[in-house]
């Protein structure tokens, strides 16, 4: 049970997430202030892949409660740490985002640092 | 790559950063004075709602999001991903000056991992997909 509740956290996590680069590239760079803000809420009842991300990112808090209500919670946090690798290959696939070396290593040294948090 | 585009990608990280930090901050101070403890019972996670500071600390994170979201309109996810990590800094800092709390060395090692990566990625291009279409 352990690790369907990783896999569905991973894969719901990147889900969300991919969505919402996808819909907030599309829509365009956003103003800062209070206006902006509020645009952005319009946007999530507007915008059909936003309100998919959020369901998304529901099933991944939920996933996640219920994994440290079952597992450790110096397993649970590296655990969800996972989805990390899974995006930044995923934003490279589908978003056609330019992953260089750099990035990749800075990335990486992230994911040390996130999985050494959880010990 | 505009310099107010630039401007724009990082005031949405500092504010994004600011308002997890102010709502994890709210959050953790707010259930630590519940009188009760959070348990499987939703009843109790609702009415921990009606404490000031965990109904702040969930109002921040949800502003969070919002911020995040538009940080996403002007930068790559793969970039957003590890910036937005220095959270893990934030929250480390702030735990242990606001709530006194301990931070063992290996914790600290693992935020200047994060910090490290995070300096490496903001050295990259933030938007490597090209101009998106104006809504």
């Amino acid at each position: 049970m352990t690790w369907v509740l990783v896999s569905v956290m991973t894969v719901a996590t990147a889900l969300s997430d991919l969505l919402q680069s996808y819909e907030m590239k599309r829509a365009g760079a956003q103003s800062v202030g209070a206006r902006g803000m509020g645009r952005l809420l319009r946007m999530i009842v507007e915008r059909h892949y936003l309100l998919l991300s959020i369901a998304c990112l529901a099933v991944s808090f939920f996933s996640f409660m219920a994994l440290v209500q079952s597992a450790p919670l110096s397993f649970a946090v590296p655990a969800s740490a996972a989805s990390f690798i899974l995006e930044t290959v995923a934003a490279g696939i589908l978003l056609k985002e330019r992953i260089g070396p750099r990035r990749a290593g800075g990335a990486l040294l992230v994911l040390c640092g996130i999985a050494l948090l959880g010990k | 790559m505009g310099t107010s585009r630039t401007v724009r990608t990082y005031s949405w990280l500092a504010l994004f950063l600011a308002l997890r930090g102010g709502g994890n901050l709210c959050l953790a101070w707010g259930t630590r004075r519940l009188p009760e403890t959070l348990a499987a019972n939703p009843l109790v996670y609702l009415r921990s709602l009606f404490d000031p500071f965990v109904a702040t600390g969930v109002i921040l994170l949800i502003v969070a999001l919002l911020a995040r979201l538009a940080l996403l309109s002007v930068a790559d996810l793969s970039f957003v991903l590890p910036m937005t990590a220095i959270g893990y800094l934030v929250a480390a800092l702030l735990g242990r000056v606001i709530l006194h709390e301990a931070v063992s060395p290996q914790r600290w090692l693992a935020v200047i991992l994060i910090f490290a990566g995070a300096a490496v990625v903001s050295s990259t291009p933030h938007d490597t997909t090209g101009e998106p279409e104006k809504p």
